[in-house]
């Protein structure tokens, strides 16, 4: 069935069936998505305005740069200040490690480059014949590109140094965590579109949760929305693919494959949560030659003289990516922490919830995000 | 970014596109798109890599969202986001 947009009829109706669903199952719900864009989607539209107030709609862990840790960064900085030129995408380069961002190595006289695609990043490489490091961040859809560059052959001068995050298992360390009322997950529909909506069916058994892939058009949304609740209602656990038009159960095999010669998963932390099994990706020891981590010697210990901010301690950055705290609960949220002068990841990043909150000026009401009462 | 830009193929030279987004044009890698992909097709777009070759009938769909957004306020995170995917790379 298309959907089509603006299309306030339709739209009413799905808000309609969304608020029946959740009054039929008669306590507070709270939903998941893990993605930037949908967060981007459901604030630009206001679409929490239009929730019921017992459903909680939150933003996890689906922001690649909130979710890149500190000492990730510190080996970026640390090698650009050692003199070799560092290739990252746009946001990266402002998001603070133990010891500042790439952005304060750069005004130190760094090299650091903002690159929208890692093929420019190996052009880079062709272009010089001193080092270029690919500083790789982004989760699967994105970790796709660098393998497929480093399949097509580099130049010797390029090396790879991986932060890729793959997001499966870190829905897994959400749905377990001991506070975790989320009894329905929204999955990133172009994501998806790369690794088919199979991905999920293993999660989805274990954890017995309801899991729909969803587009971003607010009408893909609120449709998404009304069937997890449904889901929810009946107690189903399945995968449901909302956005056929561009995902398929299978997704493209061509990418994963790519994918999977490449990286391998090993166990990591995403900043805010202490550690995700399987959840980062290493390239595999047949691509140790492009590896950074083992091509240079990279030493982070010399950032660390420097303390943090106080600011810095009263982050929440961490308990917003996990999903228990909002934006609004930060101490520092449009005051000491704003766009211009950001002290969490989450708010340098355009897919980050505090910047989301931040541009669109907040969110109506949210309804509570932590520990809702049954 | 998880939202990958829609664009229409205008040429194709072995394993690299360029692909136009609403007038701007740009080179796009077909290493990892799993259809053959001509001019004429609309593909979608992510960090300079084609994801998916979108089917016709699905394309007017596709579009209609971008199109809202990008004549809309540039200050808007998701245009934003939008936007500097359109403009990253020229050819």
């Amino acid at each position: 069935m298309a959907l089509e947009f603006r299309d306030p009829v339709r739209a009413n109706a799905l808000v309609a069936a969304i608020a029946r669903t959740v009054a039929q199952i008669g306590r507070t719900v709270s939903v998941m998505h893990v993605c930037g864009s949908h967060e981007q989607a459901i604030a630009r539209f206001g679409l929490r305005a239009s929730f019921p107030a017992n459903l909680n709609v939150i933003m996890g862990p689906g922001c690649p740069v909130c979710i890149t840790d500190q000492p990730e960064i510190d080996e970026a900085v640390a090698l650009a200040q050692a003199g070799v030129h560092i290739a990252t995408y746009g946001d990266m380069v402002r998001v603070p490690g133990t010891a500042g961002s790439l952005a304060d190595a750069q005004a130190r006289g760094a090299r650091v480059h903002t690159v929208y695609s890692v093929a420019q990043a190996v052009d880079l490489a062709r272009g010089t014949s001193e080092q270029v490091v690919f500083f790789a961040t982004g989760f699967e859809t994105t970790a796709v590109a660098t393998a497929a560059v480093v399949l097509a052959g580099v130049p010797d001068n390029f090396s790879v140094l991986s932060a890729h995050k793959y997001i499966p298992p870190v829905m897994e360390i959400v749905a377990e965590m001991p506070d975790s009322r989320v009894e329905g997950f929204l999955a990133a529909g172009h994501a998806a579109t790369i690794t088919g909506s199979a991905v999920f069916e293993r999660f989805v058994q274990r954890h017995q949760v309801p899991v729909v892939v969803a587009g971003f058009e607010p009408l893909d949304i609120l449709a998404a929305l009304a069937r997890l609740a449904e889901l929810i209602r009946q107690r189903t656990p399945i995968v449901v693919n909302m956005f056929p038009r561009c995902v398929t159960e299978a997704g493209n095999t061509r990418a994963q494959t790519q994918l999977w010669q490449v990286f391998q998963t090993i166990g990591g932390r995403w900043r805010g949560i202490a550690h995700v099994p399987n959840g980062n990706l290493r390239l595999r020891d047949d691509w140790a030659h492009l590896d950074a981590r083992r091509r240079f010697t990279i030493d982070t210990a010399a950032l660390w003289d420097h303390a943090p901010s106080t600011f810095v301690r009263q982050c929440i950055c961490g308990n917003i990516m996990a999903g228990i705290a909002s934006p609004s609960d930060c101490p520092l949220f449009g005051g000491a922490c704003v766009p211009d002068t950001p002290v969490g990841a989450c708010m340098v990043s355009t897919e980050g919830a505090c910047r989301i909150w931040h541009e669109y000026g907040g969110v109506p009401q949210l309804g509570g995000v932590s520990c809702p009462l049954s | 970014m998880c939202l990958g830009v829609p664009g229409r193929v205008v040429e194709v030279d072995d394993l690299i596109a360029v692909v136009d987004f609403w007038g701007v044009k740009r080179r796009v890698r077909l290493d990892i798109v799993d259809q053959p992909v001509a001019p004429g097709d609309y593909v979608l777009n992510h960090v300079g890599f084609a994801i998916r070759r979108i089917p016709p009938e699905d394309i007017a769909t596709t579009l209609s969202l971008y199109e809202q957004l990008l004549q809309g306020n540039d200050a808007d995170l998701m245009a934003a986001d939008v936007a500097s995917e359109i403009h990253g790379t020229r050819v």
